[in-house]
């Protein structure tokens, strides 16, 4: 059929238009003032989003492998490394370069800088540094047995290759931190002690909690969103106010009334303790732990997974159940086989937003969560506010960022993204 | 089965259905239908045919009677245990599935196995000439197609009663009479039972081998095609069932078959005593358009009539007379290649029609 059948492209070319220029050029020009146009209209916005989100996002992530604190302040050291391979014990010149970067680093009151950097990869060098460029002005050759004289750990081996790494302000080693791994003296990655190791537990736990909470909202959600589809619209508008009555109050206050509701001597607490189902001393702790975090964001996210479901459901036609019915499906088949794959849009679309809020979620579980409903993020904001290692936050907020680009691109495989159905 | 042909195969016995405990939907409803029949529900929207269909199908209870199928009364019985065939106003093709797996589902639910499947979804494809579709997708075919599919999909289980919910009404008028007379075929040779709802009259009288016209929850009347149409018994089937002129008068006299009606302005007629009162009482005379003829005639009723609207319409002239104060008379003129028998606007006429023809009903 090919051979006989003239290729679309020969057809496209012969198209012309009255005064013979190509079709396609002339569609092109005759829409190129309405796409001017669109653009504009867009343009104030992608500027807002370029300059208030792309930009600073950007600029945090580049902090997650890019950190000049050690090699803008030890230039003479960093020359040193540079001449000498990797491998080299350090000798009197490599001292001597420590010696004159430690009185640099006096004198522009930098020491603590350097030494928080290189605190990161090997956690209790901070004073050494501080200690070292405070004394730095006694030093004289021989500086090796002058700076061992202040401090014996100048020798460590380690200590010398976590300084030659940050030498270069290029690093991954924010990454291996962010996912317990370190470099040992020969360079090799390891597994950092069992007593440090918290990020991956942390990872595992936020996208377990997450996907737990999605299923929960889902469970709850698809009976709600079906009593809202399948209602009269007289009633189901006024069901739709309660689903949507959590938007209006704040974030706050919802997850502060869960605090009443659940703590020991809650709410909750204390009914069963009335009715007598458990002792005084038997108090359930039902937060300030995971519990806490699943029940609050569960709460919290329903409504993300209501509303989109409630768009796909509303607009299935009820003949479609009964029809099924009639053809001699009991009323379960029917759900399985014929309601069920047609809501599918929108159990993903309500998963996948659901999912993706509660794996960044930070308030909740900063509230409720305890210490072992925290999830990734509090740590992030920990790093970002508290320990102000903001190259170790951009390093996890990447990893997340990336986890959650990579289930997006799965989901767009196993479901398609076009499925998607929000509203 | 051939013993059972005498009895009634679909049976509503006194069956009342309400909503909202207030308002009968559906009020005292009695109807038989035998085996192999073709029934068609007819009546205007809110007329109580559809929940009739769906009480039948099993999606609406009634509220008190009993309804039977085969002898046994299914008012309990839930809709997937029926048997029945069904096909829905808007098909209710399932959107997710290809033709084949839409006619293979009800196949799949019975435990039937694949080969056996596959065959009867091709014989169902093929009595509705659509054997090529069937890795289509619903979507991507058009209504007619959707139509033959929904039916072949009501077909395909081999229900002995197929209900069928206004299933044409998407479609543009051509397409409709040409399914109207392939659902009459596959009727005729599978020989199934078919309960049909619709509104259109000109569908139930094609289609049918007896008609229930309702109106207001009740059956007016239940009755062959040609019955219904000749042989109105009130004044809702008159009206509802084709063209229909009538005369508003009061029941002078009735002498066996017949009665003389006085017609305002002191001028009587005689007409068939179908559905009058005591002499006195308010009634109306039916008489159909084309069974009135211009100009005087032996052995029949006569009136005076003033022409006001000649309209040419090719095979006919549809002629509209003013006739006892009754501007909306109307007289159709077969096209018989003399120019409107020399009628026009403003004139004078004597039309006549026939008594057995003219039928005295119910006031409206």
């Amino acid at each position: 059929m090919n051979d006989t059948a003239p290729s679309p492209q020969a057809a496209e070319a012969a198209l012309t238009t009255a005064d013979g220029r190509p079709l396609a050029v002339a569609l092109a020009e005759a829409q190129s003032r309405a796409r001017r146009r669109a653009f504009l209209l867009v343009l104030p916005l992608l500027a807002f989003v370029l300059i208030t989100f792309v930009a600073p996002i950007g600029q945090l992530l580049y902090r997650s492998f890019y950190n000049p604190a050690f090699s803008d302040n030890m230039p003479a050291l960093v020359q040193w490394f540079k001449e000498n391979p990797a491998g080299t014990e350090p000798d009197e010149g490599a001292f001597a370069a420590l010696a004159s970067d430690l009185k640099g680093l006096r004198a522009n009151k930098t020491a603590g800088i350097v030494g928080t950097r290189i605190n990161y990869d090997l956690p209790g060098s901070r004073s050494l540094f501080t200690k070292s460029a405070r004394k730095s002005k006694k030093l004289e050759p021989p500086y090796r047995e002058a700076l061992l004289a202040i401090d014996e750990d100048w020798a460590d081996p380690l200590l010398w290759r976590v300084m030659r790494t940050a030498s270069s302000p290029w690093t991954a080693s924010f990454y291996l931190a962010a996912l317990d791994r370190s470099r040992d003296a020969e360079g090799n990655i390891i597994r950092v002690p069992e007593e440090r190791q918290v990020y991956i537990k942390l990872f595992v736990r936020t996208l377990l909690l997450s996907a737990l909470i999605t299923l929960t909202t889902l469970v709850l959600g698809f009976p709600v969103a079906y009593l809202l589809a399948t209602l009269p619209l007289r009633h189901s508008n006024l069901l739709m106010i309660f689903v949507l009555l959590p938007f209006w109050t704040s974030l706050l206050v919802r997850t502060t009334s869960w605090i009443v509701l659940l703590q020991s001597q809650g709410v909750i607490n204390d009914i069963l303790v009335a009715l007598g189902l458990i002792g005084e001393d038997g108090r359930i702790q039902m937060i300030y732990n995971q519990t806490g975090t699943i029940v609050a964001m569960t709460h919290i996210l329903l409504p993300f997974m209501i509303l989109p479901l409630y768009s796909v459901m509303r607009p299935i036609d009820p003949s479609y159940v009964r029809a099924a019915r009639s053809l001699g499906a009991s009323s379960w088949t029917a759900f399985r086989r014929i309601y069920l794959p047609q809501t599918v849009p929108g159990i993903a679309a309500g998963a996948l937003l659901v999912f993706i809020l509660a794996v960044g979620y930070y308030i909740t579980p900063a509230l409720v969560g305890g210490s072992t409903g925290q999830l990734i993020s509090n740590l992030i904001a920990f790093h970002m506010q508290k320990s102000l290692n903001w190259s170790l936050a951009a390093a996890l907020a990447a990893l997340l960022l990336g986890g959650v680009l990579i289930l997006y691109w799965l989901y767009d495989r196993l479901i398609g993204i076009d499925n998607l159905k929000l509203g | 089965m051939a013993g059972q042909a005498d009895e009634a195969f679909v049976e509503f016995d006194r069956v009342q259905k309400s909503y909202d405990g207030v308002t009968l939907v559906v009020k005292d409803l009695n109807l038989a239908m035998p085996k192999g029949e073709f029934l068609t529900m007819l009546g205007p929207s809110g007329s109580g045919k559809t929940t009739c269909l769906m009480m039948l199908a099993g999606f609406e209870t009634a509220t008190n009677g009993e309804i039977r199928l085969g002898g046994e009364e299914i008012n309990d019985i839930p809709p997937h245990r029926r048997g029945i065939g069904m096909v829905f106003q808007n098909y209710a093709l399932f959107p997710h599935m290809t033709v084949n797996e839409n006619l293979s589902f009800p196949l799949e639910v019975r435990g039937m196995g694949k080969d056996e499947r596959e065959a009867k979804v091709k014989r169902a494809l093929d009595m509705v000439q659509m054997g090529e579709f069937g890795n289509r997708r619903p979507a991507q075919l058009s209504g007619g197609q959707q139509q033959r599919i929904a039916l072949a999909r009501a077909l395909v289980f081999d229900p002995e009663l197929v209900l069928m919910d206004e299933p044409l009404g998407a479609l543009d008028k051509q397409l409709r009479e040409h399914m109207q007379y392939e659902i009459k075929h596959l009727h005729e040779n599978l020989g199934i039972t078919v309960v049909y709802v619709t509104h259109d009259q000109s569908e139930a009288l094609t289609m049918s081998d007896r008609v229930a016209v309702f109106n207001d929850g009740v059956i007016q009347q239940l009755a062959t095609p040609s019955d219904l149409y000749e042989r109105p018994e009130n004044s809702f089937v008159a009206q509802f069932i084709g063209e229909n002129n009538k005369l508003a008068g009061k029941v002078r006299s009735v002498d066996g078959e017949t009665v003389t009606v006085e017609l305002p302005g002191g001028a009587t007629c005689r007409a068939l005593a179908v559905n009058v009162g005591e002499p006195g009482s308010e009634t109306l005379v039916s008489i159909r358009p084309e069974r009135v003829i211009i100009g005087a005639a032996e052995d029949a009723n006569s009136a005076e009539a003033r022409v006001e609207e000649l309209i040419y319409l090719g095979d006919h002239i549809r002629c509209r007379l003013n006739v006892y104060g009754n501007d909306e008379f109307i007289v159709k003129l077969p096209n018989s290649g003399i120019a409107s028998q020399g009628l026009s606007v403003g004139e004078s006429t004597t039309i006549s029609w026939k008594t057995e023809d003219a039928r005295a009903l119910d006031p409206l």
